[in-house]
């Protein structure tokens, strides 16, 4: 335990040093600062007539909260694969790593070190950003938004199973190819989301069969479209439609499985970084 | 006869020992150590016995396996067969690298850390207390010379600065195994003097020192013993204590020179040419030297002129493992 409590210090170390955690938490506030910006215009702009009924105010500024909950999500995709994407394969290139794994620490504690680090790091990046939309919403709209804890939790959920993702094929590849692939993996998803979203309003099976068989190969897209779906509340989600609304919702289940990936792939990454030679 | 033999069997080279010493009394214990890669057998079969308290060196050319060798024997390279032993425990046994101290070949560290964070987090991978940290960490800064550097960040050092960073890195748990893998290899001759101090005191408190150089002339002066090896193999290990560098090159001018004396010569020299009446070996001893002329002599060959020198650990590299680099 001292030898994970020790990488996932130096891993936060890292982010602090080499200023990766400055420059997105600079990104993540000018982004809410954007969006508290837009946020207020749309609905300034908005007439008051139209405001007045409660569900279509109610519509637009879900929609705005599932807009800007969409963002996040993009941004914390991509930071999650970015700044974890040359932890593992970085370190074995370029030989850091053999310093390291020659002192009493087991390689096991290495990987799960490390996916300690990144985890507590982007834990408090999403908390973060996801609480500033939740604070601007009310304090510009006054209106909060539905589930935020569930929606927080799915947005968690699919920022860990990348990063474990990012772990298992940086276990095994170069930082480039682990890059390419975790990347591809998660739009492949996000393609299989859309086709399965397709199929849903044009009532094509097929279609929804190639979306479910995408998220069961790369779960990561369901989440975020389950929290969308949790996002917009149970009367809005059931009648608009729209870029951001979600007809087909991934189950329970499809959370579960999930979970299941993410520890499946940290468990391969151990497995692959515990047999490699370094 | 038995006389005769024993200073031969005192300095002779060994290829495999016959009787292997004590295990528990070792640093290392290799046996048929092997690595196959997908494309290449990197180290075909390494027996080696490195007693505790003994610098030894490990040469070769290029490519002859012997950062793969270390590496194996830190537990970075999986072998493919044979087995290893450190400090009478496996090979990459966890708790046994708390008395493992290496210093990697490229010297590769966390740059965005100050030499003195360096060896901190180093020193809580090995485990150690705060009280010790902060005892060990100043000293060691002293020891290779960067008390003043502590604070700068490994980015802002130079090779030879990075080196002695990592040198002392891999004394801060007092080990009883270092693995200095070209140690002195971006240092000035100001650090090469510093890396051999540091080596013989690591010697006089007892620990073991496996170095891997190019350098011969810093392992000549350096280490005990030495191995030779090449495509993963000991040709040959020598005991440099008994017998500095190890050879004498003797050059005689003879006459009358026969067969007969050929054979009797062949027992006590090696690499032995005769062009005109210049007669060129090499001998393990210069004990050995008047033995020679007796048995030649006695054999009917007349001898005019005997000269020896010592050959350097250069010469002895290059007739062991040959001018093709192993490659």
């Amino acid at each position: 335990m001292r030898g994970i409590a020790v990488i996932a210090g130096l891993t936060c170390k890292e982010a602090v040093r080499r200023r990766v955690l400055a420059a997105s938490v600079v990104l993540g506030l000018a982004f809410l600062v954007l969006y508290g910006f837009g946020m207020h215009l749309v609905l300034s702009r908005t007439s008051e007539t139209v405001l007045r009924q409660p569900l279509i105010r109610r519509q637009i500024i879900n929609t705005l909260l599932v807009m800007g909950m969409y963002a996040v999500n993009w941004l914390v995709v991509v930071l999650t694969i970015l700044t974890a994407v040359d932890t593992i394969a970085g370190e074995i290139n370029s030989g850091v790593i053999q310093a390291v794994a020659t002192k009493p620490v087991r390689r096991w504690e290495i990987i799960v070190g490390k996916w300690i680090g990144f985890a507590v790091m982007l834990t408090g990046y999403i908390v973060l950003l996801t609480a500033g939309v939740l604070l601007e919403a009310l304090m510009i709209a006054g209106q909060a938004p539905a589930n935020f804890g569930r929606v927080l939790g799915l947005m968690l959920l699919e920022s860990l199973l990348l990063l474990a993702v990012t772990f298992r094929a940086g276990a095994s590849l170069s930082t480039l190819a682990t890059g390419v692939a975790v990347f591809g993996l998660h739009i492949l998803a996000f393609l299989g989301g859309w086709v399965e979203e397709f199929g849903w309003i044009a009532r094509s099976q097929t279609a929804i069969n190639i979306g479910v068989l995408a998220s069961v190969f790369m779960p990561s897209e369901s989440l975020w479209r389950r929290a969308a779906f949790d996002l917009q509340g149970p009367i809005i989600g059931g009648f608009a439609r729209g870029p951001f609304s979600i007809g087909s919702v991934p189950s329970a289940w499809m959370v579960g499985y999930a979970a299941i990936y993410l520890l499946a792939a940290l468990f391969f990454a151990v497995r692959r970084f515990s047999r490699r030679d370094l | 006869m038995e006389g005769e033999n024993k200073p031969l069997a005192a300095c002779a080279a060994q290829k495999v020992p016959d009787s292997r010493p004590d295990p528990a009394g070792l640093a290392i214990r290799t046996v048929g150590l092997r690595k196959k890669f997908v494309d290449k057998i990197a180290v075909r079969g390494l027996t080696l016995d490195v007693p505790r308290g003994e610098v030894f060196g490990f040469l070769g050319p290029n490519g002859a396996g012997k950062s793969t060798s270390v590496k194996m024997l830190l537990g970075l390279v999986k072998p493919t067969g044979g087995f290893a032993e450190i400090l009478a425990r496996p090979a990459g046994d966890v708790e046994t690298r708390k008395r493992v101290g290496f210093l990697p070949e490229h010297f590769r560290f966390h740059e965005w850390l100050s030499g003195e964070e360096f060896l901190r987090l180093h020193c809580r991978l090995y485990g150690m207390t705060a009280p010790l940290i902060s005892k060990r960490v100043p000293e060691l800064l002293e020891v290779v010379g960067l008390a003043e550097h502590g604070r700068k960040r490994l980015r802002d050092y130079s090779k030879g600065m990075l080196q002695r960073i990592g040198l002392a890195q891999a004394l801060l748990n007092n080990p009883e195994l270092i693995f200095l893998d070209e140690p002195t290899s971006g240092l000035d001759p100001v650090g090469r003097l510093l890396v051999r101090d540091i080596i013989r005191e690591q010697r006089r408190r007892g620990a073991a020192v496996f170095l891997n150089s190019h350098l011969l002339s810093e392992v000549e002066i350096t280490c005990d013993r030495v191995a030779f090896i090449k495509h993963g193999e000991v040709l040959e290990v020598r005991d440099l204590r008994e017998c500095a560098a190890g050879e004498l090159s003797v050059t005689m001018r003879v006459a009358n020179w026969t067969q007969d004396a050929a054979q009797a010569l062949a027992r006590w020299a090696s690499a032995i040419r005769l062009e005109g009446d210049r007669l060129e070996m090499q001998v393990i001893s210069e004990d050995f030297i008047p033995e020679i002329v007796s048995q030649l002599v006695s054999r009917g060959a007349r001898i005019y002129q005997v000269s020896s020198r010592q050959a350097s650990l250069e010469e002895l590299f290059l007739r062991i493992v040959g001018t093709d680099g192993g490659l």
